[in-house]
């Protein structure tokens, strides 16, 4: 079965594989910025957006791509031109070994679609199902809120 | 040559990725260099090596923690379609074996299982659905022997035993030691307390589980890409243990996607080599899905102690006596290294005279214990520091108070009799605790606890050894070159997994030599490449390699002036100044460029190397040389004090940390935003220790075996932790620099245990303190809880 998406921007049509999602980007597409830890929802890790919303991409098989429109962490910005919530966890020292960090950027630009100035306390809801083992989430945190200050035209507290 | 260009296997990390900036200043925060990758998904972790015509290896692991292999039976899974081979140990042609000290762990099973997660065989498939399928298809006939899953049971003359070979049978390591008059000095104690304390398994649960890669070359050199802290003892591992020759194995180690201590040693390493070795010149990859993890991969040791603690009526300690026992399960690791350290931090930063101390380490049939953040530290201060609590609830003393009047000053002797004499912040530390308003506010904060919920604060004093101790060379090796572009390359011979060192490398080379970040490049460390510089483990990492580092750049700078006086006919290398991307002739005002320097220089003169060896303690701890081996005696610490403000629901008996607080001497720091993460980073492991993370093993089988039901702490479970400096300056640290990696886990344990019991006057014999544990110690008819907090008060008695 052909499946057709967009992924990154980019119309792609493919031969639909037997296999999950995160399978397809990192083998068979060569994105392995998307990560895998535990293989069974409970981390984020896999986290992609799909249409927009993140969902985890351990527990998605090719086929649910079909009409979809994909964004991984690689095509969320480069390193020439970082998005803003990329940017924030650069500068705020949200980055330790940085295996979680894909799937955790990727959750907070959905987190901040969805709500653009969170409370920190929203910002840790809205993160709870992304596990981080280095940082203690703290400076993740103020990253998050440091994105939604930029992405709403105020100075980066 | 640069020949570096070519190298597929080469990670190179430019500085803030070329990005233009100012020269770095020690002591300023600094986005680290290897967070763009990071961010940006473009960072090559072991995870991501892949290639073409690609093998997938797996092991089969034993399922039962004692047996006998009476045979394994291979043809049917040799048989499939898809399956290249099936090895087991009669391929291995070296030593078989694998193990830091003591090297007792078999690469692949030869007739004793000694735990559920030994491998017994190895598979090489075409996919991972083959190799699945495979595995499966291999059975193993095993004969059942009888186990022995608890430590002092281990001990008993009748148990079995897990290591014939081994002359005290199940006691890996012992050690005794009495400072003072030891023991007698009890007589003379107005007031003692007496605790049991049993600490659990702690899973490393990195996100990046144990895996790597590995291929044979067309020149036979074997190329691992692993996951690891440790790519230059690997590579020696690598080697005995098949059998092949030092020069033609190459250990590459990326960033790690986390390790924590839990990448200190072989996981998959010696496997995966075995597996190039049956591949034909085809890369294999090998990882551990989580299970996998859980099962085989090494947990924080689980201890008991037995603590005795005696003092004047004015709260000044007086003698102390601890008995420990650690399980390390079926192989030494690094089993003997922990207790050791545990053994040297068993009483906490104060001055004791009189001690008595004794560990034991035991082989059993329970998971592998290893090297985990704070290593033995956090068992033990998790015991000590609710020893002090209950000593200052006997004398009913301030618990700070008591911590202040008998910390650790320079001069004075730890209680394993080691002199200090390098820096010491511990008082500042606890006298900056007691004037925060977290402190000074705390009864008005308890008071404020709204229905249903009953407010508790706790404290914690911590100290943590810097490096390896007294014997193990505790040495780094920097390599500094010039290249044709001008710009810097430091070869790192380190691992950074996650903690900060290599982007703490920009920082020192930058400030030395007036550069700005983009005029460096980094190559991780790869025993092709890097110079050996130990494990990253032990708080060593930035001490160590950075002193190494520093020498190498001060000789650079100096070949750097001296070579462009010499080229611009100036009078002496003194005349001359480094700027960025430029050395600079103060009297004329002429210049030359990095690069055009380069182009005169040879090859051999573009590359530096500087040795740094760490110092060692002065004082020789009467113990036995096999113990002294193990480290015993070190010569620098760091120190800390920690409050936790907690919340106990009545009701349910959650632990909810609202409040926490951390102030460090880890010396002087030098970028304070990697020394916030480092202690936020550390403080959250130590609170999933200290509240949920339960790994349970019941006769030998690890029954937590994912994250559905192994409980990390979340975004909501973390609280903002306020992070302070208490600056020393260590004359032996780099720009006067301790280790920070490790002390932030030990404070939560004893922190937050303090903080219960002074809500709700409750202590445990043990942690993860979950709610239903403290709900059920917090029910008046709960006779097993009460018993356990009964026998801590019963035996505490007051003298005189």
């Amino acid at each position: 079965m052909m499946i057709h998406f967009i992924l990154n921007g980019e119309e792609t049509e493919i031969e639909a594989p037997d296999r999950r999602v995160v399978d397809l980007l990192r083998e068979d597409m060569g994105l392995t910025g998307t990560k895998e830890s535990c293989g069974m929802g409970e981390c984020g890790a896999c986290t992609i957006l799909v249409d927009g919303v993140s969902r985890l991409s351990c527990l998605m098989l090719a086929a649910q791509l079909e009409g979809r429109s994909i964004t991984t962490i690689e095509g969320l910005g480069s390193k020439e031109a970082l998005h803003p919530v990329q940017e924030a966890f650069v500068e705020q020292g949200a980055v330790q070994c940085g295996f979680c960090i894909p799937g955790m950027v990727l959750a907070s630009v959905n987190l901040l679609g969805e709500n653009p100035a969170p409370t920190r306390e929203e910002i840790r809801k809205g993160l709870a199902g992304n596990l981080c083992r280095c940082t203690g989430y703290q400076k993740i945190v103020d990253a998050v809120e440091s994105a939604a200050s930029h992405l709403q035209g105020k100075d980066t507290p | 040559m640069d020949t570096i260009h070519d190298d597929p296997y080469l990670t190179k990390v430019r500085g803030w990725d070329g990005r233009a900036s100012g020269v770095p200043e020690i002591g300023t925060s600094f986005p680290r260099a290897d967070a763009w990758a990071k961010v940006t998904g473009t960072e090559k972790y072991a995870a991501d090596y892949y290639g073409s015509d690609l093998v997938w290896a797996g092991a089969k692991r034993a399922g039962l923690p004692h047996a006998r292999v009476k045979a394994i039976h291979a043809e049917a899974a040799r048989r499939m379609p898809g399956v290249l081979t099936v090895l087991t140990h009669a391929d291995v042609k070296g030593t078989n074996r694998q193990g830091v000290v003591r090297k007792d762990q078999p690469v692949l099973v030869e007739t004793l299982v000694r735990h559920a997660g030994d491998a017994v065989a190895l598979i090489l498939a075409e996919d991972r659905e083959t190799l699945k399928r495979a595995l499966e298809e291999v059975v193993l006939d095993l004969e059942p022997l009888p186990g022995v899953f608890d430590p002092e049971e281990a001990l008993k003359p009748h148990a079995p035993i897990l290591h014939e070979d081994h002359s005290t049978g199940n006691l890996l390591l012992k050690a005794d030691l009495e400072t003072g008059e030891g023991m007698g000095a009890f007589s003379a104690c107005d007031v003692e307390v007496e605790g049991d304390f049993q600490t659990p398994w702690q899973e490393h649960a990195y996100l990046e589980t144990e895996l790597g890669w590995s291929r044979v070359e067309p020149d036979r050199t074997l190329v691992i890409v692993a996951s690891t802290q440790t790519p230059f003892r690997d590579r020696s591992e690598v080697t005995e243990a098949l059998g092949l020759d030092i020069q033609k194995v190459r250990v590459v180690a990326p960033f790690p996607g986390g390790a924590f201590g839990g990448k200190d040693g072989i996981t998959v390493q010696t496997l995966l080599g075995l597996a190039a070795l049956h591949a034909g010149g085809r890369p294999v990859k090998m990882v551990w899905d989580r299970e996998e993890s859980f099962v085989a991969g090494t947990k924080r040791h689980p201890a008991r102690f037995h603590y005795r603690l005696g003092a004047t009526k004015d709260g000044v300690l007086k003698a102390l006596q601890v008995r420990m026992v650690l399980d390390t399960g079926p192989y030494d690791h690094l089993g003997g290294v922990v207790m050791t350290l545990a053994l040297e931090h068993a009483g906490g930063p104060y001055r004791i005279p009189n001690t008595s101390l004794s560990a034991r380490c035991v082989y059993t049939n329970n998971p592998i214990g290893g090297a985990f953040r704070a290593f033995g530290v956090a068992q033990a201060a998790g015991g000590m520091e609710q020893m002090m609590d209950l000593l200052a609830r006997r004398l009913d003393m301030d618990p700070v108070e008591i911590r202040l009047r008998n910390v650790l000053r320079k001069g004075d002797r730890t209680p394993i009799g080691v002199t200090l004499q390098h820096s010491i912040g511990m008082e500042e530390c606890l006298t900056a605790l007691r004037s925060h308003p977290l402190y000074l506010e705390r009864e008005k904060w308890k008071a404020e606890a709204g229905p249903f919920k009953r407010r508790g604060v706790g404290a914690a004093a911590l100290m943590h050894a810097i490096g390896y101790g007294p014997v193990v060379p505790d040495v780094a090796n920097a390599k500094l070159r010039l290249t044709r572009e001008g710009r810097i390359r430091v070869y790192s011979g380190v691992v950074d997994m996650g903690q900060g060192n290599a982007a703490t490398c920009f920082q020192i080379a930058g400030s030395i030599l007036s550069q700005p970040p983009d005029a460096f490049e980094l190559v991780l460390p790869d025993t092709e490449r890097t110079l050996p510089s130990g494990s990253a483990a032990a708080s060593r990492c930035t001490y160590t390699f950075g002193n190494a580092l520093i020498g190498a750049c001060e000789a650079l700078k100096q070949r750097l002036l001296e070579k462009a006086a010499d080229l611009l006919m100036a009078g002496s290398a003194a005349e001359m100044a480094l700027a960025p991307g430029k050395v600079h002739h103060l009297v004329s005002g002429r210049e030359i460029p990095l690069a055009g320097l380069a182009s005169f220089m040879a090859e051999s003169e573009k590359t530096i190397t500087h040795r740094f060896r760490a110092p060692t303690a002065p004082d020789r701890i009467a113990v036995s040389e096999e113990v002294r081996i193990h480290g015993l005696g070190h010569a620098v610490f760091s120190y800390a004090a920690h409050l936790a403000c907690v919340e106990v629901d009545e009701l349910t008996g959650a632990v909810d940390v609202r409040h926490y607080l951390s102030i460090s001497d880890c010396g002087r720091v030098i970028n304070p935003q990697a020394y916030e993460q480092q202690i936020q980073g550390g403080v959250a492991q130590g609170l999933g220790y200290a509240l949920m993370e339960d790994f349970q093993v019941r006769d030998g089988q690890v029954e937590t075996r994912d994250l559905a039901t192994y409980i990390l702490p979340t975004a909501m479970d973390v609280p903002d932790m306020d992070v302070e400096a208490v600056q020393t300056h260590e004359t032996t640290g780099p720009f006067g620099l301790k280790g920070v990696g490790e002390i932030g886990t030990s404070g939560p344990v004893p922190a937050i245990a303090n903080a219960v019991a002074d809500a709700v006057g409750v202590r445990l014999p043990c942690w993860p303190l979950t709610a239903e544990r403290v709900l059920e110690a917090m029910a008046p008819s709960s006779p097993e809880t009460r018993s356990a907090e009964r026998r801590t008060r019963s035996k505490s008695r007051v003298h005189s």
